[in-house]
């Protein structure tokens, strides 16, 4: 999503007002945003959060389709 | 966003500094400068824990103007840290209380131990928020 963009990290990260660190870290799963940055990604890429995140086996969200 | 965390961290550097020169003032002033006087002791002290005090608010201010995730990290580090100081601290008080050790315990050692652990579970929470395939990220 953000590569369709044509957005990079730093462009990403600017937009939703975190580091280039968090961004990376939601797009390898790593990290699980609040909801009040949830809904700012969702904002932003003008979709919904369930299109945007998917609630894996074990609890936890998977961003694949975020990168 | 990186601009405003860059001057946060600079303040709280600057703080920093300043704290640690006035613990020295206390420390070294009555043996070098003015001799045994407790006015002026009680005044540098004072100094002292007002700087501190800056110090402190910096650092609140610092960590408040990371985002969520560096936040989270800090939580983690400062969690650890605290429990290594607690549980450290105690053992150490105990090896001295039963003279297991040959010296006095040392609050420095303590401070030492708290910045370190500090330090190793700050960059430890770090890396593991690191990306893993960067290869991935290309497109």
């Amino acid at each position: 999503m953000r590569a369709e963009r044509d957005w990079t990290h730093a462009d990403l990260a600017k937009a939703l007002d975190v580091s280039r660190q968090t961004v990376n870290a939601i797009e390898t799963g790593k990290y699980d945003p609040s909801l009040p940055l949830a809904f700012k990604i969702s904002d932003l890429f003008g979709m919904s959060i369930e299109e945007i995140f998917e609630n894996d086996k074990d609890g936890r969200l998977d961003t694949s389709d975020y990168s | 966003m990186a601009r405003a965390d860059q001057n946060s961290a600079t303040r709280l550097a600057e703080w920093t500094f300043l704290w640690v020169l006035t613990v020295a003032v206390p420390a070294f002033g009555p043996e070098i400068i003015w001799g045994k006087n407790d006015l002026i002791n009680l005044m540098a002290i004072l100094i002292s824990v007002g700087v501190g005090i800056g110090m402190i608010i910096a650092n609140i201010r610092h960590i408040k103007r990371q985002d969520e995730m560096m936040q989270k990290v800090q939580l983690e580090a400062m969690g650890i840290s605290l429990g290594v100081a607690v549980v450290g601290g105690i053992a150490y008080s105990m090896l001295d209380a039963t003279t297991m050790i040959p010296m006095d315990a040392e609050i420095s050692f303590l401070v030492m131990l708290i910045g370190i652990s500090y330090l190793v579970a700050l960059f430890t929470n770090l890396r593991r928020y690191k990306r893993k395939q960067i290869e991935s990220f290309a497109g």
